[in-house]
């Protein structure tokens, strides 16, 4: 009955590639890519709706944009990406057969059709519901769907992830523990695997609600279970992307981590601690007692921001200790100036862990403090925070690794080596101004999902402060920028699937013993002084801004 | 390597960086202050959410609005003429959120404290106090009550913050603050 597996050597890597794994890989990277286009698409009209000088579409066309847009990049592409990552980092990494192939096939086939049911019912325009689809407001049950299998497709491809580490571990295709990355993905697969229930929990009654089959939804409890999923899906990201990183310092530099312990542990905060984040989304929420808000409020006791607060050192210090060990000696810096800024696997990576730190990190944080997110709930400073994560720091990750797997597993050189040179400062830098830009709009007061800042044809007169106007502006004009970075990269990994040159490799190297754990002790403890700096450095940004917010929360209306 | 076994078996055996540890230690400290601020504004601070809310039907709270309404109205504004109401210092006010309308126009003195309610008849609103930028969720069958006492005098615009359908843009009330006499 089943096939033996076969494998190539990657003429590359060295890596033992299964042929199966590679296939799946290879489609759910290309599909996720396909969808980051659409997705941007839906993006930039969003962005030039939301500039007011341009302000392009109609306000049913806009709001029908943003639930594509939200649905399409916050859930489809990063998660068919994930996927990809998944199978990468089990079965790749550990030199290991994937464990049922047909499945994942299976889990594909889900996906796409329940994306695409799912695109089906926002383009139609009966379900511009936004991608939280709060009740009572009712999409069509399609729409519900949609929704329901492409997640059973990715719970499958979640299963297949774990059976392949069990295979793996069976086969005894490595020894000791499983490769760090690997274990990154792991913990993004069980953070998926929670929220995936969680949106099951709440899909389905919300379905057999919009066929009529319940009467009626709690909006409060449909908050508190969506939320589970919904921002919980992001930390699949964060986990995901947290791995690329390390796999990118592994890769480029042959980083070591520092110490796995420490890295791992910082991994497990977030198994730990991130599930319960979602209370900050209901931080202004009635009904909901502050003890509730505030043990939950970012992610009880912020010890899973602790854990990000490691990788933010743990990442950048392995680079620096690898570069230190090659003679990058001089000063502070220079293993960081003389790091690879052209090549974009690294530039992606690192602005990716710049952006994703100080502008997504320390803007989430600030927040996910109850009292600070009065000034800061439902305006635009929410979508300002979750670009600079998502898109500044997940899909840039994913960007930047995707310039090393093209090669990989696509045997094709990159075409237009010059753009790809360009595309992560493009799409990178103009997402951080972007998003720092909403982040101002935000604190001024400008909403989010709202088609018109002016509010024509209201009952009342109100004007926004006029640099709410010129800071919308300045978002339209950066979207633009990012969108250009955005459409390089679909260009040059494209055109470079199809049309790049055969990668012509050196007889391939024998694959690489998975090695041997005997050896003892890991890091070579080469101080890592420049990354400290760095570190304090953020530190120091992060309480300035942190108490600054509170300082304009004591400024505003007194309430209690 | 990230990219490879960890060189022990196990992993929680080797040996930590020394940077590591003071920057845990000095991350962990911060998140333990951050920690304190929110109950400690809960103690010491003048801006926190209430804890007040209540399960209501729609046709109540319209009713309890109505007679509210009825009760202080003072005039009216704009071209829906939306009732503008001034209520006594101190007493309950009401704000209703309906689509796509805020539900009267409040009329209060500076530096006097009401006990504000908010609900919804229909959807999830957002209730966001411009440029005050104070943003509150108001739901459907829940009366949630807020004391605010406003700091300064002027013309706020409510702005709906949470979308709620296609005239999401034009849900836009108002609060007049007047100077206290």
């Amino acid at each position: 009955m089943v096939a033996k597996p076969i494998f190539r050597t990657c003429g590359f890597t060295g890596l033992k590639i299964h042929d199966e794994a590679e296939k799946l890989i290879k489609i759910n990277a290309v599909t996720a890519i396909v969808v980051l286009a659409v997705g941007g698409l839906f993006g930039l009209l969003v962005a030039l709706t939301r500039w007011p000088t341009v302000h392009l579409l109609p306000a049913d066309l806009f709001y029908l944009a943003l639930t594509a847009h939200g649905i399409d990049i916050l859930i489809v592409w990063c998660i068919f990406f994930e996927v990809a990552l998944m199978y990468f980092a089990s079965a790749i990494l550990l030199q290991s057969r994937l464990a049922t192939p047909k499945m994942g096939w299976v889990a594909y086939a889900l996906m796409v059709l329940g994306a695409g049911i799912t695109n089906w019912k926002v383009l139609e325009g009966n379900s511009s519901v936004m991608m939280t689809s709060y009740v009572p407001m009712q999409a069509d049950p399609l729409f519900y769907v949609g929704l329901i299998l492409f997640a059973v497709g990715a719970l499958i491809a979640c299963f297949i992830f774990l059976g392949t580490l069990v295979v793996a571990k069976a086969e005894k295709t490595y020894e000791g523990s499983i490769p760090l990355v690997t274990f990154g993905a792991l913990t993004a697969c069980i953070i998926a695997i929670y929220t995936i229930s969680s949106g099951a929990i709440i899909l389905i009654p919300t379905f057999l609600w919009s066929v009529g089959l319940i009467s009626h939804i709690d909006p409060l409890m449909y908050k508190v279970v969506w939320w589970g999923m919904g921002h919980s899906s992001q930390q699949i990201n964060v986990a995901a992307h947290i791995a690329v990183w390390y796999a990118i310092a592994a890769i480029l530099f042959g980083a070591k981590p520092l110490s796995e312990k420490v890295s791992r542990c910082a991994y497990l905060t977030y198994i730990f601690f991130l599930q319960i984040a979602s209370a900050h989304h209901l931080l202004v929420e009635p009904g909901l007692s502050s003890a509730f808000k505030i043990f939950n409020t970012s992610y009880g006791m912020y010890l899973a921001v602790l854990g990000s607060m490691i990788h933010g050192l743990t990442v950048p210090g392995c680079i620096e200790a690898a570069q230190r060990k090659k003679g990058f000696n001089n000063g502070l810096f220079e293993w960081l100036r003389k790091a690879p800024w052209g090549n974009p696997i690294f530039s992606g990576m690192f602005l990716s862990l710049i952006l994703f730190g100080f502008l997504g990190g320390i803007s989430g944080v600030t927040m996910g403090v109850e009292q600070i997110n009065i000034m800061i709930h439902n305006t635009i400073y929410v979508p300002g925070h979750f670009h600079a994560t998502v898109a500044a720091g997940t899909t840039l990750a994913f960007m930047a690794i995707t310039y090393f797997l093209v090669p990989v597993l696509f045997g094709r050189e990159l075409i237009l080596p010059g753009l790809a040179k360009l595309q992560p400062y493009l799409f990178g830098l103009g997402m951080g101004v972007f998003s720092l830009f909403m982040m101002g709009a935000g604190t001024l007061g400008v909403s989010r999902r709202h088609w018109d800042m002016a509010f024509s044809d209201a009952p009342h007169a109100f004007a926004h402060a006029p640099a709410a106007f010129l800071m919308m502006g300045i978002v339209g004009v950066a979207a633009c920028v990012a969108v250009v970075g955005g459409a390089l990269f679909v260009l040059v990994i494209v055109g470079s699937v199809l049309f790049g040159k055969p990668v012509v490799h050196a007889p391939a190297a024998p694959a690489p013993a998975p090695s041997p754990v005997a050896s003892y002790g890991n890091a070579e403890h080469v101080a890592v002084p420049g990354t400290f700096a760095l570190a304090l450095l953020f530190l120091t940004v992060f309480v300035l801004y942190y108490f600054v917010n509170w300082k304009y929360l004591a400024s505003t209306w007194i309430m209690s | 390597m990230s990219i490879t076994p960890p060189e022990q078996k196990v992993w929680f055996n080797e040996p930590v960086e020394k940077t590591e540890v003071i920057w845990v230690l000095i991350a962990l400290t911060w998140a333990l202050i951050m920690f304190a601020m929110m109950p400690l504004w809960h103690l010491k601070g003048t801006q926190n959410m209430s804890n007040e809310a209540y399960r209501i039907q729609p046709d109540v709270y319209q009713a309890r609005v109505d007679a509210f309404v009825e009760k202080f109205k003072v005039g009216e504004e704009g071209h829906a003429k939306t009732p503008v109401v001034r209520p006594p210092a101190g007493s309950d006010v009401y704000m209703m959120a309906r689509l796509w309308e805020w539900y009267p126009v409040l009329e209060l003195e500076k530096g006097k404290s009401y006990r504000l309610h908010l609900s919804s008849l229909d959807w999830q609103h957002g209730f966001s106090v411009q440029p005050a930028n104070i943003n509150l969720q108001v739901h459907p069958g829940i009366d949630e009550v807020v004391t605010i006492t406003p700091t300064d005098s002027g013309d706020f615009g409510i702005i709906c913050n949470e979308y709620c359908g296609i005239g999401h843009h034009t849900m836009l009330g108002k609060i007049r603050v007047v100077a206290g006499k």
